[in-house]
């Protein structure tokens, strides 16, 4: 490969990161330029939500330490953001003026939250979470007694409730549609998670959204949208991720609920890539066109995005898997359960120990778990649309899994 | 801490095919693993998060961590994928008389 040309990766999160680590295990020698506008080298963000709001600061995550980037030569701008791509001439241009120019350009521009424009929703000590600044925001405040508002009952809402009450603050859940986690999973996982929260002391408040924030200059109160007057120390709001895409819609990068990618990582601009949160890619297993906010897909498709622009030629082809942890509950989702005719249990969701393959003309297309992940490892290698299923056996929790994944393979 | 010497851990017959097990020897917590009928042995302790490898799932001399799908060589405990590029610890192994020993 040649040594001459110069990589750009612009966005230093979890994608961005094992994509320049990818990058130099590959065997490219040329320069790599990572830029992110976090003050901090690329991380992981599972625990920002659940072990660094426990008082477990050692579970911070970061990919790499700072000697894996300058032993590889890999040179970091970080605290520094792009504000301009030019595909024309190639260029990256920062916010203090630098410009780089690119071979090929990565990019990993992750989310950004979606924001409410309640009123009052800019008083102080409201907060959302994405970066680990906003964890640590956060984490100052759950002080033992502290009443804490989290608006919004999906996977970021109930793991900050969770954690809230671990450090022994009150805790209200408000959602605003009439179950948790949405339509992310069945309905008796949402029911199930209903319990959990409400037995470990959470007030969760479904057909809830917040009216509005009160207080002198930082939060004391929310009203909710049923006219209830709710103390508050902090509000946390996890209403959903956007791609952030911005820099690539200047750029002309296509973009349509994300940037836009094929099989291969590539946009619609000749050597601009992009991986993870921020895009909207083809799923050849399950034929279709996603956006995923998750840690396996920033993990596995900054990967290959970065061997793809080392010249190899496979595609990139995961079944999506995502997890989470509340409580004593570990929540499993495996390939595309949005589109299913049939669900098939073992075990039994309000006991809280169950797994649900989700079939679809007669092929498992995903499957759900709740304090299963043995089941789930077996479970994600049994997921093919393209394969008939033995629903008998996925059925009879007599059968071991295991069995059927040597059956397939 | 322990003290580098011969442990007796478990029977052999304990320790199917792609079925790991895990022993205890002092305070570290030891994977066993059966591969073609040889024994070995590393930390059952993932080197990326914390997760017992023995949860995982073995085939044949891979062992892939429950919590992250890192795998290992288990004879060598070589990382072989992302996120995990810390070797786990390996532990030499030997078999006297239908027990398996380990060497921590």
């Amino acid at each position: 490969m040649s040594d001459t040309q110069t990589f750009i990766v612009v966005g230093a999160g979890h994608a961005g990161g094992r994509a320049v680590e990818a990058m130099r295990m590959a065997g490219f020698e040329g320069r790599i330029v990572l830029i992110g506008d976090e003050p901090h080298l690329p991380y992981e963000r599972p625990p920002l939500s659940k072990e660094l709001l426990q008082g477990k600061p050692d579970a911070h995550t970061p990919v790499r330490d700072r000697a894996f980037y300058d032993d590889r030569g890999i040179e970091c701008r970080l605290g520094r953001r792009a504000v301009a791509i030019r595909p024309d001439d190639k260029t990256v241009e920062l916010d203090d003026g630098e410009i780089v120019v690119y071979d090929k350009l990565l990019l990993t521009t992750g989310g950004r939250v979606r924001r409410i424009d309640a009123p009052g929703a800019d008083l102080a000590n409201l907060f959302y979470l994405r970066t680990l600044d906003d964890s640590q925001a956060i984490d100052e405040r759950l002080r033992d007694g502290a009443h804490v508002v989290v608006v919004g009952g999906g996977f970021i809402g109930l793991e900050v409730a969770a954690s809230a009450r671990s450090r022994g603050c009150a805790v209200t859940v408000l959602e605003i549609a009439d179950r948790l986690l949405g339509r992310a999973v069945l309905p008796e996982i949402s029911d199930a998670f209903l319990a959990l929260h409400r037995e470990n002391g959470v007030d969760v408040r479904l057909g809830v959204g917040i009216s509005r924030f009160e207080g002198n200059g930082r939060i004391a109160r929310a009203v909710t949208t049923d006219g209830n007057d709710l103390p508050a120390d902090l509000a946390v709001v996890g209403v959903g991720i956007l791609p952030e895409t911005d820099l690539a819609e200047k750029a002309g990068v296509a973009c349509d609920n994300g940037i836009v990618v094929d099989q291969y990582c590539r946009t619609s601009i000749a050597d601009i890539f992009a991986a993870g949160d921020a895009t909207n890619h083809f799923n050849p297993i399950h034929e279709r066109r996603i956006r995923q906010e998750a840690w396996q897909n920033a993990q596995n498709q900054g990967v290959a995005a970065a061997r793809i622009m080392c010249g190899d030629e496979t595609r990139y082809a995961e079944t999506p898997w995502m997890w989470s942890d509340q409580f004593d509950a570990n929540l499993q989702v495996a390939g595309m359960p949005e589109s299913w005719d049939t669900a098939v249990w073992r075990g039994d969701p309000a006991a809280r120990d169950a797994i649900a393959f989700l079939i679809a003309g007669g092929a498992l297309v995903g499957a759900m778990s709740l304090n299963r992940p043995s089941d789930m490892r077996m479970a994600r290698r049994l997921i093919d649309p393209a394969k008939p299923a033995d629903i008998a056996a996925l059925g009879d929790d007599e059968v071991p899994l295991r069995d059927l994944v040597r059956a397939k393979s | 801490m322990t003290d580098d010497t011969w442990h007796s851990v478990a029977n052999e017959s304990d320790v199917a095919p792609d079925e790991p097990i895990k022993v205890q020897v002092g305070d570290e917590e030891i994977a066993l693993y059966n591969v073609n009928g040889a024994i070995y042995a590393t930390s059952n302790i993932c080197t990326h998060a914390f997760a017992s490898m023995v949860d995982g799932y073995q085939e044949g001399e891979e062992i892939e961590c429950p919590l992250h799908d890192g795998r290992f060589n288990v004879k060598t405990g070589a990382p072989l994928c992302p996120p995990v590029s810390e070797p786990l610890r390996t532990f030499e192994v030997k078999i006297e008389r239908g027990k398996v020993l380990v060497k921590a």
